[in-house]
């Protein structure tokens, strides 16, 4: 079977649902209301999300409780969500269903599944699949004790999966985050429309969900690395959208902007970018799904390496096309621009999927 | 409707009887009789009526049998500009006349459309049809004409009527390239190489039955035709590494000399960036065969173009001593552009011509601001004035 980089019918209804929701209770200017607010995040948007159209545990096997979907399903998801730059803990949530799955145990995902339980995993956010795993958490007599930083959406979850070092191994373990001996300091975020936090533990109640942590936790990094790739899709489409819109209604020197070929030949060359992006995110998604391991890594390398760059140019370009406006707190553009930089770094710069690549197809340094 | 097992099977029944070590024509005429030359292709004129994506089903079977094929890339105007304008405008005895000996390559094809003074702006051109009786008198001169010293025919583009605006006034037609008042001469380029022709038309009476459409209509006609050489550029499966790339990476893991960590970093850009573009090539074969081609084929080709030049000047870069040289400046008229069978300077220069053939980059900027993003069009001064007025 060869990869299929098209969208499939499928897809395009679930693409239709989520962006329904999305546009109903997701408008832009109330995610900008809603960043200054003690509510950072839309938890019950989340339920809908999660309990109406089932994208929390969508790709989790059905054996284990899931939708029984793949990533393929999941990244058209991610890419509606990055559209709307929208505020809910998905990508804790990918990360902590993946490592589940990929586990193989069914523990908390019907309460994932439903939105009532949000879960995320402690690893640091800019940690990339590949780099070496070396937890700074420690099981001691049963209960773990140690600091994860930059643990995403840290802030609204209730449990947390925490790979911990003991004398058996590393393991994974959940721990739930209205227990002692567990802290949560916030950090303030460049990326307003998702949080992180870092992760104190002392001496807290922890219960095993398996035994060797690594390869669990390297799937549930490739996997949310994958899904990060079509978020920045769609985050990179909704600003050359909303740019095309804009320089069609903005007049200077007597024309509309967008009839300037200095103009439309930035917007033509991002476009022609965001196609390219398409198409490795595509990639990534259905290597994920279906294809061997060695593939799926390279796959979400190059799509990391290529949409990282590309989601940040687009929202640059965005701001810059907009002119004095782009600039203001008002518009939201500010919004995609902190999430484009931020998911840039997040799950390893595009320098780091480079060097992935240099390894996977024998490319070798100096 | 024809399916892949179908067609297997009449590959299969096609060569019980014939030999595919016999005689090459007769071999490849006898395929276009049975319709297993372009299976989307009407019945009688080489096809069957099937959807386009199942020739590579057809061409497998054949390739598998050690069968011959018709040599695709000595004729790629034939096939991929000429064939389906035909196919579209022609008229039943001009497709009778003319697609099976364009199939088999027996007759090879160039296109006479850009000249001297009409590049991206085609619709420019200047080279005069004059009705004479039942013939067209053609007078001027074409350019970039590859293929011009092996063709047989050539689909030509002339102004038929210099009252009219510009792209009303032309009209399209078949020209005999043996006419002994077609002068063709080797243009000689930057590589050395005089892979194209300067086509001199003087006074070659062209039968009105070797008129494609309308008088009048050359213009639609024309467009079709280029949108199947888009369609042609973005085609071509291929795999991991292919092209420039490929040739740049074998390098650097052969010669461990080359290698410096700038040099890395940059390959490993170039690397993402091409894969990047395969796979969006790819996606767009995948939108063609399920019926929705979608516009990635223009920014597939900026893409490329941008990506071999880079990676061509970046390779004699890495070649040190060795990339100051060149292989030979004879001139000499090369079959085909074959990147990777070739040198690295020439890979260099001859890359240079990538975003200026087949529409220029920019050009195809303003095709995807215009036609794709929906921005207003260039402010255009020469619309509804007589072509004869404008200046020149």
């Amino acid at each position: 079977m060869s990869t299929d980089l098209l969208y499939t019918e499928v897809e395009e209804d679930l693409r239709s649902a989520v962006r329904r929701v999305l546009r109903d209770r997701c408008e832009v200017s109330s995610v900008l209301a809603r960043c200054e607010s003690d509510e950072p995040y839309d938890l019950a948007l989340w339920r809908t999300l999660a309990g109406e159209l089932g994208v929390a545990a969508l790709a989790v096997p059905e054996e284990l409780g899931g939708g029984g979907a793949g990533v393929r399903e999941l990244a058209v998801v991610a890419e509606e969500l990055g559209r709307a730059v929208a505020p809910v803990p998905f990508l804790g949530t990918v990360l902590a269903t993946a490592a589940l799955t990929a586990a193989g145990s069914a523990d908390p995902i019907a309460e994932i599944g439903a939105g009532t339980l949000v879960t995320t995993l402690a690893v640091g956010l800019t940690t990339a699949p590949s780099a070496p795993i070396s937890p700074a958490v420690r099981v001691e007599g049963g209960t773990l004790t140690g600091t994860v930083t930059a643990v995403v959406d840290l802030e609204v979850a209730d449990r947390v999966l925490v790979p911990a070092t003991g004398p058996d191994g590393t393991g994974l373990y959940i721990v739930d985050t209205a227990d002692s001996g567990v802290g949560r300091t916030p950090v303030t975020p460049l990326d307003l429309t998702r949080r992180f936090g870092t992760l104190d533990l002392t001496g807290a109640q922890a219960r095993l969900v398996a035994a060797d942590a690594t390869p669990v936790l390297r799937r549930a990094l490739l996997t949310a690395a994958g899904v990060l790739a079509a978020e920045q899709v769609g985050l990179a489409q909704h600003s050359l959208d909303s740019t095309v819109e804009y320089v069609q209604t903005r007049y200077q020197f007597g024309r509309r902007i967008g009839s300037f070929q200095a103009v439309k030949h930035r917007l033509a060359d991002l476009w022609s970018g965001v196609s390219t992006a398409r198409a490795t995110s595509r990639n990534a998604a259905d290597a994920l799904t279906g294809g061997d391991a060695g593939e799926a890594e390279l796959a979400v390398a190059l799509g990391q390496a290529y949409c990282s760059d590309l989601a940040v140019l687009a929202a640059e370009e965005s701001l810059q096309l907009h002119g004095g406006i782009g600039m203001t707190w008002e518009h939201p553009i500010h919004l995609y621009l902190g999430r484009a930089k931020s998911a840039q770094l997040t799950f390893g710069t595009p320098e780091r999927h480079r060097a992935r690549i240099a390894e996977l197809v024998d490319l070798p340094g100096v | 409707m024809t399916d892949a097992a179908e067609l297997r099977a009449a590959v299969r029944d096609f060569l019980a009887e014939h030999d595919p070590g016999g005689d090459r024509l007769e071999f490849l005429r006898a395929r276009f009789d049975a319709g297993l030359a372009w299976v989307n292709y009407p019945a009688g004129l080489g096809g069957r009526d099937a959807p386009r994506e199942l020739q590579t089903v057809v061409d497998a079977e054949f390739a598998a049998a050690g069968a011959p094929d018709n040599a695709p890339s000595r004729n790629g105007i034939g096939l991929g500009m000429a064939a389906p304008t035909i196919l579209r405008f022609g008229t039943d005895e001009q497709r009778a006349r003319y697609l099976r000996p364009l199939w088999t390559g027996e007759e090879i094809w160039c296109q006479l459309f850009s000249e001297p003074g009409a590049g991206s702006d085609l619709a420019a051109l200047a080279t005069r049809a004059v009705r004479d009786g039942d013939d067209w008198v053609v007078e001027g001169q074409k350019v970039w004409t590859s293929f011009a010293h092996k063709a047989k025919w050539a689909i030509l583009v002339a102004r038929s009527d210099p009252d009219a605006p510009k792209h009303k006034g032309l009209s399209y037609f078949v020209c005999d390239m043996t006419d002994p008042n077609v002068e063709v001469r080797p243009l000689r380029q930057i590589t050395g190489e005089a892979e194209f022709n300067e086509v001199f038309l003087n006074g070659v009476r062209i039968p009105d039955s070797q008129r494609l459409g309308e008088i009048g209509q050359g213009w639609q006609v024309a467009m079709g035709t280029l949108m199947n050489e888009r369609v042609a550029i973005g085609g071509g499966n291929t795999g991991r590494e292919s092209g420039m790339i490929g040739v740049v990476a074998r390098e650097w893991r052969d010669d461990p000399e080359v290698r410096t960590p700038g040099a890395h970093d940059r390959l490993l850009r170039l690397w993402v960036e091409a894969e990047a573009t395969r796979l969006t090539g790819q996606r767009l074969r995948q939108q063609l065969a399920v019926g929705t081609p979608g516009p990635e084929g223009s920014a597939v080709k900026l893409a490329f173009s941008r990506l071999n030049q880079e990676i061509s000047g970046f390779e004699l870069e890495l070649l040190g001593e060795q990339g100051l040289s060149y292989e030979d400046w004879t001139q000499r008229r090369p079959e085909t552009v074959d990147f990777t069978g070739r040198d690295p300077g020439y890979r260099y220069l001859r890359a240079k011509g990538n975003s200026i053939e087949g529409g220029t980059s920019e050009v195809l900027r303003n095709v995807i601001a215009e036609r794709v993003l929906g921005l207003p069009p260039e402010i255009r001064t020469d619309k509804d004035v007589p072509w004869k007025e404008l200046p020149r």
